[in-house]
């Protein structure tokens, strides 16, 4: 909650142990990480904006496991969360992202001109292609603590700054607690409206407190680049378009986000960044590039084969149902995006997943003619 | 009044604020002294207009009584456990209507709530309890089972009687605010006590995270069982943090008198049994929580209770007595009946569900039970329900036999104490 958590005075006046929560059904980053030494150390201490350890890991208590992810189970409030519990959060992050330490710097690379094809994924496979990100912007608090006031002053910033975008990114915001019905349905059809949140993952952290007031959805006139305001984070920022031409919707996804940070960094407000954690998000799972771009892919014949999850994970790509994080896949067509965020740039993650579903692809046509895949099996990237 | 601020935001470098500070305090997090002097800043940088809820799609008593004016003197108030106002209304601001009842819309997180922020919880308080005014009335409480007449109800219309409330542990912070020891504390204390009642009331406690599979199918099997809320309203009020942790369900060997511990409440406490013996189910409630009172003051404990609002509990709609009284009846023509509501009204009855508060009635089964809580006895309310509920049998017998009913007097409001 804001303006300080000096809730979390009384709550020092009861030993650590009698604190301790328990863990012991739960299978989450935070539950493998945290032990009653971190949790002893750590519940002192508070953010600037008074952001506590409690407040870091409800979430991850209330909520198990998943049953299709391994869940972080921890989110911040603020920028400096990762600095004053890192002791917590610097292994959930080696956890999280592939042994990636808290030494190690993260490289940013938005120029699209790096990545090689991408622009002929078969459209008789590939149904759709998304690249999305978040951005915070620096001095406000995230979505799990920040005050009414505080998403406010997000959501009319970013108004203003989108409605300044130009020529093919031009747009109009839609504010989720003013939309006529009509608007509504429009935003359903297109597959545009985020709804509040229903995920335990998100209800437990705060993230849903005082819906619908301050979030909304600005998308340009051709609907191929959206900006969800006030969501998980204060911006998800995303391109899409029916079919299989990646590139192209890189392209407008760095065109976009480059805009957009300039017309912030004019009013003099910057995204939260810095080296070693790149952009900084409320889950710590999407700290690096944010970056998760994927394909809506039909692959009935490779999903079944044995050795379909060893593929994926030799190619770092993650699938999910085509509803999103918690659905399940319906019918062999796949949500098919990157694995990784941080460690590795957008323009490395984007190659990947171009490359990759190119490869199942030609897996699945090579299937459909009764013909072997175990040669084409490629080696961990 | 918020875009004049958002136009100072918008000019301004917010990480000034931070530099302040001080570069190296951010690493170690910072001391209170600190962090009090930045949440300072923050108050300035937004004043309580800025953070004033939408209320305008609203119909809860929060929004009703809640005015900018207010708002802007309570905002930055705590109580001695550091509890905000923001954190009492967040359920109302995430809630802003129910379908079948008006909500309350704020929750206490401690006893000293209601004190320091009544200037939103007296008016709230007035508004859902009939117009008692806790800064110039008291609330009776008398749990003397005896004095309840014609308590037996005919058993062709009345499948099941109930009594219920709640009690909390003077000292311990409710359910929205306690913390996992305090909470924990909450179970000790309750359980250590329950473990003393013998003979009729003797019985055994189920921790929710601790029972095995039978266990739990046979307290389902029982209508025991209370599950995970799901419902919005509780969500919302932060009383689901750390599921199943220190939550539980103690009954008597008889199945006849339960508890239920950290749910909405500290302890809910109830007594049911199959069939229309209400002064049964009453004496028993009463005898149970007497002992049970008795007990924790053996060991130094209180419950939280006080002249003006009764029996403190998490919701304002439970002050006073906490008291539904209620009975599962059939009333397969008078609930067809276009009078049937106006009944209910004037004998201040509510009907529900079968499934509780956030359901609908199916069929021709009602669940009735008395519309009052503060402002009235505990042995006034029964009362009041039984004269009730006798009055309902008594239309759908008259109507049965195609003879006239008659809409009741409305039942008088508060005595004077």
């Amino acid at each position: 909650m804001p303006f300080g958590n000096t809730h979390n005075e009384m709550k020092l006046k009861y030993a650590s142990a009698k604190e301790y929560p328990d863990l012991s059904k739960h299978n989450n980053h935070m539950a493998k990480i945290i032990t009653p030494a971190i949790y002893e150390l750590l519940r002192k201490r508070q953010t600037p904006s008074g952001f506590t350890l409690d407040d870091v890991i409800q979430t991850g208590i209330d909520n198990p496991g998943h049953p299709f992810i391994m869940t972080v189970g921890c989110v911040a409030g603020d920028e400096e969360t990762y600095e004053v519990f890192k002791e917590l959060l610097d292994p959930v992050i080696q956890d999280r992202h592939g042994g990636y330490k808290p030494t190690d710097k993260h490289k940013t690379d938005l120029d699209p001109a790096h990545l090689k094809g991408g622009d002929d994924l078969d459209p008789n496979y590939v149904l759709s292609s998304r690249v999305r990100t978040g951005r915070s912007v620096r001095g406000f608090c995230l979505p799990p603590h920040c005050s009414r006031g505080e998403r406010r002053a997000v959501e009319t910033l970013s108004i203003e700054a989108l409605d300044t975008l130009s020529g093919d990114l031009k747009g109009t915001y839609y504010a989720l607690k003013n939309m006529s019905d009509a608007e509504q349905q429009q935003l359903i059809d297109d597959h545009f409206l985020f709804d509040k949140p229903v995920s335990p993952l998100l209800l437990a952290s705060g993230m849903a407190r005082d819906w619908p007031d301050g979030r909304g959805i600005w998308h340009n006139v051709n609907k191929t680049f959206l900006v969800w305001v006030n969501e998980e984070d204060h911006l998800r920022v995303i391109s899409m378009q029916q079919g299989g031409n990646m590139k192209e919707v890189f392209n407008r996804f760095c065109t976009g986000l480059t805009k957009i940070e300039k017309l912030f960094k004019e009013r003099k407000h910057e995204f939260m960044w810095n080296e070693h954690l790149g952009y900084v998000l409320t889950c710590p799972s999407n700290l690096g590039t944010g970056l998760r771009a994927g394909v809506h892919v039909k692959l009935p014949n490779v999903s079944k084969n044995a050795k379909f999850e060893e593929i994926l994970k030799k190619l770092r790509l993650q699938k999910r149902g085509t509803g999103g994080v918690d659905t399940a896949a319906v019918g062999g067509t796949f949500d098919i995006s990157n694995a990784d965020r941080l460690g590795f740039s957008e323009v490395e993650l984007v190659q990947m997943v171009v490359d990759g579903v190119k490869l199942l692809v030609e897996m699945e046509k090579k299937l459909e003619k009764g013909q072997p895949i175990d040669a084409m099996i490629p080696a961990q990237k | 009044m918020a875009s004049t601020f958002t136009r100072m935001i918008a000019g301004r470098y917010p990480a000034a604020l931070l530099a302040s500070l001080g570069a190296g305090t951010v690493a170690g997090g910072l001391l209170l002294s600190d962090s009090a002097l930045f949440a300072e800043g923050k108050r300035s940088l937004y004043p309580p207009s800025a953070d004033f809820p939408d209320l305008r799609k609203h119909s809860n008593c929060m929004a009703a009584a809640l005015t900018p004016a207010i708002y802007a003197r309570l905002r930055d108030q705590v109580t001695p456990q550091n509890w905000t106002l923001d954190q009492c209304i967040q359920t109302g601001v995430d809630n802003p209507g129910h379908p079948f009842i008006k909500t309350v819309g704020a929750v206490a997180g401690d006893e000293e709530t209601y004190e320091v922020f009544a200037e939103l919880f007296d008016p709230i308080i007035k508004d859902r309890h009939n117009g008692y005014d806790p800064r110039t009335m008291k609330h009776p409480t008398d749990l003397d089972a005896s004095k309840i007449t014609n308590g037996v109800f005919d058993e062709k219309y009345v499948l099941s009687s109930r009594v219920r409330t709640g009690r909390s542990i003077r000292g311990l912070s409710l359910p929205p605010a306690c913390s996992r020891s305090e909470r924990r504390e909450v179970e000790r204390v309750v359980v250590t006590a329950l473990a003393g009642l013998k003979g009729e009331l003797a019985g055994r406690y189920y921790g929710l995270g601790d029972m095995s599979d039978k266990e739990q199918q046979q307290l389902i099997d029982d209508h025991f069982l209370f599950d995970k809320p799901v419902s919005p309203l509780l969500t919302c009020a932060f009383m689901a943090r750390d599921w199943p942790d220190a939550r539980g369900i103690w009954h008597n060997h008889e199945k006849n008198f339960l508890i239920w511990v950290n749910e909405e409440d500290h302890t809910r406490v109830i007594s049911m049994e199959k069939g229309g013996n209400m002064k049964r189910v009453f004496e028993r409630f009463c005898t149970g929580l007497k002992q049970v009172e008795q007990l924790i003051h053996e060991r130094g404990w209180e419950f939280m209770w006080n002249e003006r609002l009764g029996y403190i509990l998490t919701c304002p709609s439970n002050l006073g007595t906490g008291l539904r009284a209620g009975v599962h009846v059939r009333l397969p023509i008078l609930s067809k009946d276009t009078r049937f509501s106006k009944i209910l009204e004037n004998l201040r009855l509510q009907k529900r569900g079968t499934g509780g508060v956030d359901t609908a009635a199916t069929g021709d089964t009602f669940d009735i039970s008395n519309n009052d809580r503060l402002g009235k006895s505990e042995v006034e309310l029964v009362q009041q329900l039984v004269d009730g509920v006798n009055y309902l049998i008594d239309c759908e017998k008259k109507l049965e036999k195609g003879q006239e009913i008659k809409v009741p007097f409305p039942v008088a409001q508060f005595k004077k104490y």
